[in-house]
């Protein structure tokens, strides 16, 4: 086999790193516009002339000394010389401060390639880089490109294959420029970029609006409000459309499955337990998922997370936490396990805890769909509207974030005040100019990334369980069936709570993907194994025949809140943090708190 | 006397008390054992750099300030440890 080389991509957060290693590469890790979206290396091939390259995008870091675990795993990277080119990634509006890190990495190896990033947003700012000039006087190759749409890859690539072609240059240093990297990084930028005027001002005007002081919540509330509109209406027309197809896919497949084998056990199993169960998480759950994650994809992209994160500081002081957290929590929207690895971000080894274990207080992308469905089911039971509006779902999805991040600040608080003292870390944030979302390329792209994840995991996940309902339903124990005899157990517990034995059952099965809650209740309830498709309103007119009213729903909605996180995020709990205590307090300490809640409602109202 | 005390306060202390527009040099870094100080050298914020406060979080803290290009927001409790001189605007 031919020698494989290696590439490492390393730069400051935020520069387009993962930009420029999707375009490489061709694959498509998940890109954002703020920094810390990447926290793990990783690798991918990409081939060019006859030779094979392996690149690794390293997360972004500010330095080599490391001060966070991120920046640990870069440092290591590159002190090791595991890279026989190491392309050093700058963002092209903000130069000098990327040269900083640049001259570090110049400082211990010099296969180095500078690849300036950005180019065409840094061109309409105004900012205008020599790259002949800088190639000169840094000693290097110098490619300015964009990788966003495709500019300079050609001559970026040109470049690391000249480099790691050439025997291993020794550093350099730039005693001509000055005594240490800042006055360097100052001279080279005096003499190799351009500006006319304030770069930044659009970005500053743009900040007034969504950072100032009147402006800042009403607008954050707004946009929740919208996206959770757009889900709801998005949602609305897909699900009705895949709940006909699939319908009559299923059925029309068992009547022919029927007619060439005959009736039998396993043509139920397969097609009224496995088939349905799949379906229904398609029909009922996907459709919320591949709206909403676009969206919010769509937000990530245009650099206004970080904003979330500057306005709420405050509160996350106050508690003792790192305002970074809001940026876990923003993820956790997207995927809990996610959200935990994303937590990496933090520097400060206690507040980095707090956040892991209060993550999975935020619905995850998989419970909220379920969310969804109790908001519409409060509308007509607890609200007593004949039916639900779009619009006052919005609302109650609002009410309903709202209340989760409350709930994060004061459980964050509480482990601060008594588990995991001491002293708020030092905090830095970098608010990176904003960018137009790049919208036909991210939806596309997040439309379908989560549509196949989503029916990945509804095979993985769904399916068996499905099956394993099925089974449950059909095995004999003593008078009932399995399923029965579970629920018998659990119905005090659950009515202690405002719910039943059934809700808890279903809650306690959906442990691998909180997706499957609502057709595990759905079988529950018809107590067979036997499930049908059914639309949102089919499934709630069995609920409400079944006994929910009001108080049902508020508590259902409370418990799917705060209730243990999936077993994926449990185990990434359990990696991030080393010890099973850990991944053990996230399991009981939302379950504590959501049944708790549960109980109080049940008290107050039922 | 009183024409030296208005004098002093139109003189920014640290960044912790810069206001947007303010514009200052950065004198020294207090080193108060957090590790705020290396954080804030790996983000380019040295003695002798610009700083300027370009907004503060609707709920007073924390503030954002450009440093060499990019914008970074601190918490006061940090900013307090980057002495800055410059002339109130």
């Amino acid at each position: 086999m031919e020698y494989r080389y290696r590439v490492a991509l390393a730069g400051n957060p935020n520069v387009g790193k993962s930009t420029v290693f999707n375009t490489l590469t061709g694959l498509h890790q998940h890109t954002g516009n703020w920094p810390g979206k990447t926290v793990e290396n990783k690798t991918g091939i990409f081939r060019c002339g006859d030779r094979e390259y392996a690149i690794t995008d390293l997360p972004g870091t500010y330095s080599l000394d490391a001060h966070s675990p991120e920046e640990a795993i870069a440092g290591e990277f590159l002190r090791g010389g595991e890279a026989d080119c190491v392309v050093v990634v700058c963002d092209g509006s903000c130069l000098e401060r990327n040269l900083l890190f640049a001259l570090q990495v110049l400082s211990l190896t010099g296969n180095c390639v500078l690849c300036v990033n950005l180019m065409d947003e840094a061109e309409k700012r105004g900012v205008k880089v020599d790259g002949e000039r800088l190639a000169e006087m840094l000693g290097c190759p110098v490619v300015l490109c964009a990788a966003g749409v495709g500019l300079g890859m050609d001559a970026l690539t040109k470049a690391i294959e000249k480099t790691v072609g050439a025997p291993p240059i020794p550093p350099k240093t730039y005693e001509a420029y000055g005594r240490d990297f800042v006055t360097v990084a100052h001279t080279l930028a005096s003499a190799c970029v351009r500006t006319a005027g304030l770069p930044d001002a659009k970005d500053r005007r743009l900040d007034r609006i969504l950072t100032g002081r009147i402006t800042a919540y009403p607008v954050m509330a707004a946009l929740v409000l919208l996206v959770f509109w757009l889900t709801i209406r998005g949602a609305g027309y897909l699900s009705a459309w895949l709940e006909g197809g699939l319908g009559f896919l299923v059925g029309y497949t068992r009547t022919l499955a029927v007619g060439v084998f005959g009736e039998g056990w396993w043509i139920s199993l397969l097609w009224d337990g496995v088939l349905a169960t799949l379906c229904q998480v398609i029909a009922v759950m996907l459709p919320p998922m591949a709206v909403f994650f676009p969206l919010f994809t769509l937000l990530e992209d245009s650099g206004y997370l970080p904003r979330v994160a500057f306005n709420l500081d405050r509160l996350f002081q106050r508690c003792g936490a790192c305002g970074k957290q809001s940026l876990t929590m923003l993820m956790g929207f997207g995927c809990n396990a996610a959200g935990v690895t994303g937590c990496r971000i933090i520097d400060s080894p206690r507040e980095r805890m707090i956040a892991v274990l209060t993550n999975a207080f935020v619905p995850c992308n998989g419970r909220l769909p379920l969310v969804l469905f109790l908001a519409g089911a409060f509308c007509t039971a607890g609200l007593g509207m004949a039916q639900a509006s779009d619009g006052m779902k919005a609302v109650l999805l609002t009410l309903c974030i709202v209340l989760c991040t409350l709930m994060t600040l004061a459980v964050s608080g509480l482990l601060s005040a008594f588990v995991l003292r001491g002293t708020p870390s030092a905090f830095t944030l970098e608010l990176p100019p904003y960018r137009m979302p790049r919208i036909r390329q991210v939806l596309v792209r997040s439309v379908l990334d989560r549509t196949v994840f989503v029916l990945g995991r509804a095979a993985a996940v769904a399916a068996p369980a499905g099956g394993m309902i099925w089974l449950a339903g059909n095995i004999a124990v003593g008078e009932g069936n399995l399923f029965q005899y579970i629920t018998g157990i659990l119905d005090p517990v659950g009515r202690f709570a405002g719910m039943d034995g059934v809700i808890l059952t279903a809650f306690l099965f959906s442990l691998p993907a909180a997706e499957i809650f609502l057709p595990l209740a759905y079988m529950g309830y018809c107590g067979t194994g036997i499930l049908q498709m059914e639309s949102a309103q089919g499934i709630w007119g069995l609920f409400a025949a079944q006994g929910w009213n009001g108080v049902t729903v508020v508590c259902v909605l409370l418990f799917t809140l705060f209730h243990f996180p999936c077993s994926t995020t449990l185990l990434t709990i359990r990696k991030e943090t080393g010890k099973w205590r850990w991944a053990a307090l996230a399991f009981v300490l939302p379950t504590i708190i959501g049944y708790g809640l549960c109980c109080g409602v049940r008290f107050i109202f039922g | 006397m009183r024409h030296r005390k208005e004098r002093e306060a139109k003189i920014i202390a640290s960044a912790a008390d810069m206001r947007p527009g303010e514009k200052g040099v950065v004198t020294s870094l207090e080193q108060k054992g957090r590790g705020i100080e290396n954080r804030l050298r790996d983000l380019g914020m040295t003695e002798g750099c610009v700083v300027e406060c370009v907004g503060i979080s609707p709920l007073g803290d924390p503030a954002a300030y450009r440093i060499r290009g990019a914008v970074i927001a601190l918490r006061k409790r940090d900013a307090v440890c980057v002495a800055v001189a410059g002339d109130r605007v």
